[in-house]
């Protein structure tokens, strides 16, 4: 066995892992704050390349402003939707709002092939391309940037959510609505702004997702794996998103590189199976939650 | 003397097709301390739904009568803006946030400090002392998480989350629930001092009639959705009524009571409602 190049998989692995982990933290806050399961993420996550294609590409906007305001746009795009189509759902089943939030994924779909055409695209890169050597090892610096600038975001979530007071509105929410609202704290308000900030770290995802893997109206697919990540770490688990977005990520990753692209996603879903075997509410699920 | 609470005539109705409140009626004054008493089954817990306005998250519904805060139907406003404008519901079985910690349970009540009454939300968190000094084992376990606190620990957190708030008018469910008797003692000495120190009106919703009137100055007694008694605590502790069937007192000549004379209680209190 090549034990560099399990190492440099590895690396690449992890750095994947850690884009992952920022989507499953989108994917986590809106479930917990709001017990919705989002499928349109990945198409969210398209949505918000296109708008940083936009913004970089089209309206030729510098990189420190481009970026920021596709993920903003992505966020508010999160938070219209949770006023337009999914508050009005609120009571109904569960099924009803997954059933909701798949349609959404469709709209999505052709929205971007109206505005922006079905054919691939490649977006503005903003990414170093010189490759990184750490001794012998070598790294791809986009992806090691793309993982960079994705850990720098979820350390500023994880902050949030843990010391100000915006983040224990949330937990409260999370964990009791009834006294949420005994308390003061505007329930809608906080849904919102879960879906908001869920979006949000979805939209970033997607922007690195697609500066290394190309755009097409289509790219949501890749949320695939991000629903294994989540469901693999429990979805109510902020933790399990972490962790399984590590996992997921490099296990993906080395299969690809030793076995071939075609055994992917095989290794994950196998992996998964025996995971909900174990511990039928992912790693770190912890309550009786939803079953998808 | 002014009142701040005023409920007319209600009826509340669950799924559009349960009636729990039959036409009740209460008011509590300014600065009071009034008593709701009643069995499982009553209606206490919903009347104080129906004023905090989380009926709706139980599917319930108002449909008549009218209950006025501070002189404003609560029907016009949102839960957390009830709040805000100073009325605050410690639920039934406290409620506390179990994955938060105690300190930030407390952060989270600041919420209900907001834009009301020149209280900011700053002048809300200089209250944690205030709660540690009312509740100085909350002050020991701050940094712990609240779920694992005791019951009674608990049943002080949300009182504490309450005196943050600095409401008004604080409606209290059941505070004894699950207490040992020293402790639901200790629990309602806090509840005096707050009326007391802090000149909060309160509701107060119990089981335990006679710690409940010990320290109310009216109460009401509900069976099956409206009041059947009302009247000063002292008139309460003093009827017949109320000391066989609420406060436990024995029959008249202190015989003791069998099961056969079961039908004799339910038709006497059927004649009382």
């Amino acid at each position: 066995m090549d034990w560099l190049f399990f190492i440099e998989s590895s690396l690449a692995g992890l750095c994947t892992g850690a884009i992952y982990a920022l989507v499953a933290l989108g994917f986590v806050i809106i479930y917990k704050a709001t017990k919705v399961i989002n499928f349109a993420i990945g198409e969210i996550m398209m949505i918000s390349a296109y708008f940083f294609l936009t913004f970089a590409g089209i309206f030729a906007w510098p990189l420190w402003l481009a970026l920021p305001a596709a993920v903003v746009s992505g966020g508010l795009l999160g938070g219209l939707t949770e006023k337009t189509i999914i508050r009005p759902m609120l009571g109904e089943s569960p099924i009803s709002v997954i059933m909701v939030t798949i349609g959404l994924s469709n709209i999505l779909v052709g929205t971007a092939q109206i505005i922006w055409g079905g054919g691939p695209q490649v977006l503005p890169g903003f990414l170093p391309r010189q490759p990184i050597f750490l001794g012998e090892i070598y790294v791809s610096s986009k992806i090691a940037f793309s993982a960079l600038i994705a850990v720098a975001m979820l350390i500023c979530y994880l902050l949030y959510f843990r010391f100000s007071r915006g983040g224990v509105a949330l937990r409260a929410t999370a964990s009791d609505q009834a006294a949420s609202f005994s308390m003061g704290i505007s329930v809608p308000r906080v849904f919102n702004f879960a879906w908001i900030f869920g979006c949000m770290a979805t939209a970033l995802a997607g922007i690195l997702f697609s500066a290394s893997g190309g755009l097409s109206p289509h790219s949501g697919g890749m949320a695939l794996a991000i629903l294994v990540v989540v469901i693999f770490g429990g979805l109510d688990s902020i933790l399990g998103a972490l962790v399984g977005g590590l996992i997921i990520g490099w296990l993906e990753t080395i299969v690809g590189a030793f076995w071939g692209g075609e055994y992917k996603m095989l290794a994950i879903f196998t992996l998964l199976t025996l995971i909900l075997v174990i511990k039928p509410y992912g790693l770190f699920g912890t309550k009786e939650i939803e079953r998808l | 003397m002014e009142t701040i609470l005023e409920i007319n005539n209600i009826e509340v109705v669950y799924n559009q097709a349960v009636q729990v409140l039959r036409g009740l009626s209460l008011s509590v004054p300014q600065g009071g301390v009034v008593a709701l008493l009643g069995s499982n089954g009553a209606g206490k817990s919903t009347t104080l739904k129906s004023v905090s306005g989380l009926l709706d998250l139980e599917d319930g519904e108002v449909i008549g009568g009218q209950i006025n805060f501070k002189g404003r139907s609560v029907k016009l406003d949102s839960p957390d803006k009830l709040v805000h404008r100073g009325l605050f519901h410690v639920m039934e079985g406290r409620h506390v946030f179990e994955d938060l910690t105690v300190e930030e349970n407390l952060i989270a009540s600041t919420y209900a400090c907001r834009g009301k009454r020149n209280k900011s939300e700053a002048a809300g968190k200089k209250r944690f002392d205030l709660v540690y000094e009312y509740f100085p084992r909350l002050k020991e376990r701050s940094k712990g998480l609240a779920g694992y606190l005791s019951g009674g620990e608990q049943q002080m957190l949300a009182l504490g989350r309450a005196l943050v708030a600095q409401p008004d008018l604080l409606m209290l469910d059941e505070p004894s629930l699950g207490l040992a008797p020293l402790l639901v003692e200790e629990i309602f000495r806090i509840i005096v001092r707050i009326n007391r120190e802090q000149g909060t009106s309160i509701l107060l919703v119990e089981q335990n009639a006679a710690i409940a009137l010990s320290i109310a100055d009216y109460g009401y007694i509900l069976e099956h959705g409206k009041v059947v008694i009302d009247g000063t605590a002292e008139e309460l502790m003093a009827n017949e009524d109320v000391r066989e069937f609420y406060l436990g007192a024995s029959g008249k000549d202190g015989e003791q009571r069998s099961y056969r004379e079961i039908k004799h209680y339910k038709r006497r209190k059927r004649w009382l409602s």
